[in-house]
């Protein structure tokens, strides 16, 4: 189902190489979180609201501390004594930030928001006493969704903060009144995007074991980003960053919300801090779903202005996204990157926008893989609308505005450059192309006027920013490649693989870089002991950054070692070449040396070395990536809708993308097909819903229910592989499948109905909605 | 809370142990037996994670009290290869066709596969994705993991030929 041209391959980048964390996974002797076990380890378990919004009248620990096998029970009055702030270090010092602490003392916030924590030696133990701890709530009048956050006179979240509105960042261009008066066609709709969160399969959990002799803090977690994780935990407990270790073995998933060190894993730190003790807390499922973070839940206006053809003349965007109660970093959403980047692969002459964020007493809104998607979303729903209006197809409309290869580089009305890097057309025709696009076409007015079927088709085309270069500390990775004296290479790296395969991907380019094979290299990451700070592995950066880093790294290291073999063998450096372990002179193979003989002599027969040369053989980079890579994408699928059941089954998927120089193209298809699939189970099944109320109504897997093998198609991915300006040519590729999907359903299902004259404006488009729209259209 | 002490052979070994009448079977095996191959993803028996083979059968281990499984004979993701360090055809096919990535899901997976083609061994495409729907994966988007049966039945078949 792959098309790649692996014409640039090498020997091992850009090769489908096997994992090399494969086997353990396999056979069970994977390390996540909750298999780590410390002599002495407590388990906590925390006491959360039921409320939405309340003041806490009192709360009564003496039952649950007299259990027997309980060792404390933990409140604010305890652990919220002294501490840093809590913020990720990226954001910490956002004037939108709400003081955040370990437990919420005096008013709750949502339902979830903890009060207490019960530490025990024993969960089963911690549980029981946490049914025991009593808390008395005065209930408030909850703030729910954007138009009860929005009303005049709505109750405060946060009355310190005066208003519901933690962010409001309007850039407001001169001359859209101008334009729109001039325009053939202005078109505006409102686009409704449901509250989702991120469901990795293992949820968070941390294992904090605290020594009082030597004062250090280590921390076993489930995480994307170490080495964030050890600032905000020496921060927030005043262990000295130093003292704080921070161990990720094996992550089972995180799509962002294992990105920045939440409330309750510092919170567990901190008391194990405070009580000098080794505490296990690892979150339940419905703990996952109601209180780690919620994303999406979005409402977006957008005004289009058109010239008789067809083409962009202008766009004005209204953005509003919820940010729950206690958001961490800046209110934890991404509102003003929908206005920043709503610009995408059209050419666009004129942008205006509006960005606000509010706080309800809701779950906190976190990064959920392309936490800005809504420019994606809205823009691509907004395309497919207002084509229809003016009647024309959505294809034929997207040709006209595409950004093509003679208009680059184009500039923005944003004011970022897309360099001649992207191909944005070239996805378009190729999605277009491979899902048969007119003689579908061709074949849904046949289905509906002959059997009144509803089939439909969607597109949806993005370019995304990856591996953001401006936002420190998210730019750098540090490789430390480190050749051992039998020749065998060990590299160090502060990445946070939870699923993408780094241990392989990154050793692929070690291996290649340096000649020798895969199996003598092996990558040591998510331990902040071993490895130099960097940035963690999200918004898609780690293919860019990481392997960057690595190139850099081990070219240094292969410089060295050709300066060595050159000494050994009596011949110039710059003749040399290396490949299978063996570094030969360029056309004289049987001239040459081992690279294991080289790394001997590096460290054991040092008196070779060459003149005033440091001994050993390694090499440590930092590569801070550049302000932005792009990578780009075109989607498209067909549907057919059930108008009696409201079905929506998905016939075809197709992807289109070029996310550069791949390194493994399995493990790329992989990241490829794993967020479609997360943004197609985003439309049609997953609702994260409150009740007006506050009161979370998915809190199992059979409330909020995930997309599983029968509902999902073949992904059919096809790639063009434009090199990025960057060493290996790499874009990033982790969040773009979740981006680009959920318009593409959403526009065939919109597509389909709109055979009956049926127009959709909101997600979720499960079975109900579906037949809300036709039953209030009459149908 | 009084303990009641259980014996059951896990992956051809004789095991014991005491447990409250309380405790899962999935949570025995992890924290009594040091068996942490099998995860919990939900515990409450929609995710399939925690899937192990109760003599012979795929159950969700988090919905069998360890109490029930007294006198049992278990296989968990640990005992599923045919010797240490080697992998069996289902794990083997899951590598070849990238069906896991984080992993997490993956022994479930593994196992309810291994008892699914015990009893068909050539399934057609959605007799697969049928099988495939008791389990959740959050990660692969499931393309892996249904390559990865059709390439298990191909490895079953050539061993046994
Ligand atoms: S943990 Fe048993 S089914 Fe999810
Ligand atoms: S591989 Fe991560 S949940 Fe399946």
């Amino acid at each position: 189902m792959t098309t790649t041209d692996a014409g640039s391959a090498g020997r091992f980048v850009g090769q489908s190489v096997r994992r090399k964390e494969d086997p353990r996974l396999l056979t069970g002797r994977g390390t996540y979180v909750d298999d780590m076990s410390l002599p002495g380890m407590l388990h906590a378990c925390f006491v959360r609201s039921n409320v939405a919004h309340g003041r806490i009248v009192s709360i009564d620990c003496d039952a649950a501390r007299a259990v027997d096998g309980v060792v404390a029970v933990l409140t604010g009055t305890e652990l919220n004594v002294g501490r840093g702030s809590m913020q990720p270090t990226l954001m910490f010092e956002d004037a939108a930030n709400v003081a955040v602490q370990p437990l919420t003392e005096g008013t709750v916030l949502f339902v979830g928001d903890p009060v207490a924590l019960v530490v025990a030696e024993s969960r089963a133990v911690a549980e029981d006493a946490a049914e025991l701890v009593e808390v008395n709530i005065d209930m408030l009048e909850a703030v729910v969704g954007f138009d009860a956050a929005l009303l005049e006179g709505a109750p405060l979240v946060h009355p310190d903060k005066g208003a519901n509105v933690g962010q409001d960042m309007p850039v407001i261009m001169p001359g859209w009144d101008e334009i729109k008066a001039d325009a053939a066609h202005v078109v505006s709709a409102t686009f409704n995007q449901h509250r989702q969160t991120n469901v990795p399969m293992e949820t968070r959990g941390i294992v904090a074991s605290f020594d009082p002799a030597s004062g250090e803090l280590h921390a076993y977690l489930s995480t994307q980003n170490p080495h964030e994780a050890r600032l905000v935990l020496s921060r927030v407990t005043g262990v000295p960053e130093h003292l704080v270790r921070v161990t990720a073995r094996d992550v089972g998933g995180g799509f962002g919300q294992k990105m920045f060190l939440f409330r309750d894993e510092q919170t567990i730190g901190a008391a194990a801090v405070y009580l000098g003790r080794s505490i296990k807390w690892i979150e339940d499922r419905r703990e996952n779903l109601i209180a780690s973070n919620h994303a999406r839940a979005d409402r977006t206006t957008v005004e289009l202005a058109l010239d008789a053809d067809g083409k962009l003349l202008g766009a004005f965007v209204d953005e509003v996204e919820d940010a729950g109660a206690w958001p961490l970093g800046s209110m934890g959403g991404a509102a003003p990157a929908v206005g920043a980047y709503f610009t995408g692969a059209y050419k666009l002459p004129f942008l205006s926008w509006h960005a606000r964020a509010v706080w309800t007493n809701t779950c906190q809104r976190g990064a959920y893989r392309g936490p800005w998607m809504m420019e994606t979303t809205a823009r691509e729903q907004m395309v497919d609308y207002a084509a229809r209006a003016i009647g024309m197809d959505p294809w034929e409309w997207r040709r006209r505005n595409v950004v093509k290869d003679a208009d680059l580089p184009y500039t923005t009305p944003m004011f970022m450059t897309y360099d001649d890097s992207i191909s944005p057309d070239a996805t378009l025709e190729q999605a277009a192309q491979v899902i048969d696009y007119d003689a579908f076409r061709a074949e849904q007015r046949r289905a509906f006027e002959s059997e009144g079927r509803l089939l439909g088709v969607g597109l949806s085309l993005y370019i995304e920013p990856c591996a953001m270069g401006m936002m420190d500390p998210l730019s750098t990775e540090t490789a430390n490649v480190r050749v051992m004296p039998s020749g065998k290479v060990s590299v160090a790296l502060g990445t946070g693989s939870h699923g993408q395969g780094l241990e392989t991907t990154m050793a692929q380019v070690v291996a290649e870089e340096l000649g020798i094979d895969i199996d003598d290299v092996i990558v040591v990451q998510g331990d902040t002991a071993s490895s130099p700070f960097g940035r963690g592995t999200g918004g898609s950066g780690s293919a860019i950054i990481g392997a960057n880093a690595c190139r850099l790294a081990s070219a240094a290291v292969r410089d060295k070692a050709f300066a060595i073999a050159a000494q050994l063998m009596e011949a110039a450096a710059n003749d040399l070449e290396v490949s299978d372990g063996r570094i030969t002179v360029k056309g004289t193979p049987a001239r040459g040396i081992d690279f294991a003989e080289v790394a001997r002599v590096a460290y054991l027969e040092t008196a070779k070395l060459p003149e005033g040369m440091e001994a050993s053989l390694e090499a440590t980079h930092t590569y801070k990536a550049p302000p932005v890579t792009w990578a780009n994408a075109c989607h498209a699928c067909t549907v057919e809708v059930d108008r009696y059941t409201g079905l929506v089954k998905i016939l075809r998927y197709v992807v289109s993308e070029d996310c550069g120089k791949m390194i493994n193209p399995a493990i790329v298809d992989g990241q490829i097909a794993g967020g479609v699939v997360q943004g197609i189970g985003g439309v049609l099944f997953e609702h994260m819903i409150y009740d007006p109320d506050g009161n979370p109504l998915a809190t199992t897997f059979m409330d909020y229910l995930l997309p599983t093998a029968a509902e999902i198609p073949t992904i059919e991915i096809h790639h063009i592989e434009t090199p990025a300006p960057n060493p290996g040519g790499h874009k990033g590729v982790g969040e773009g499948g979740a981006i680009g999907a959920p318009a593409c359903v959403f526009n065939a299902v919109a597509d389909a109905l709109a055979l009956l004259d049926v127009t959709i404006t909101d997600q979720p488009l499960g079975p109900r909605e579906v037949l809300d729209a036709l039953m209030a259209a009459g149908h | 809370m009084t303990d009641q002490a259980i014996a059951i052979t896990v992956n051809g070994e004789r095991r014991k142990g005491r447990t409250e009448a309380r405790t899962t079977l999935a949570d025995f095996l992890r924290d009594e037996l040091a068996l942490t191959g099998t995860h919990v993803g939900c515990e409450h028996g929609v995710c399939g994670a925690c899937t192990v083979l109760l003599d012979g059968e795929a159950v969700r281990s988090c919905l069998v009290l360890a109490v029930q499984a007294d006198g049992a004979d278990i296989t968990t993701i640990e005992g599923i290869g045919p010797e240490p360090g080697r992998l069996g055809p289902v794990q083997q096919a899951f590598m070849e066709c990238h069906g896991l990535q984080c992993g997490f899901c993956t022994p479930g997976f593994v196992v309810s596969v291994t008892s699914f083609l015990a009893e068909q061994p050539a399934p057609t495409d959605d007799e697969i994705r049928e099988m495939l729907s008791g389990n959740i994966c959050r990660c692969t988007g499931y393309q892996g993991i249904v390559a990865a049966v059709h390439r298990a039945t191909e490895l079953i078949e050539e061993a046994t030929a």
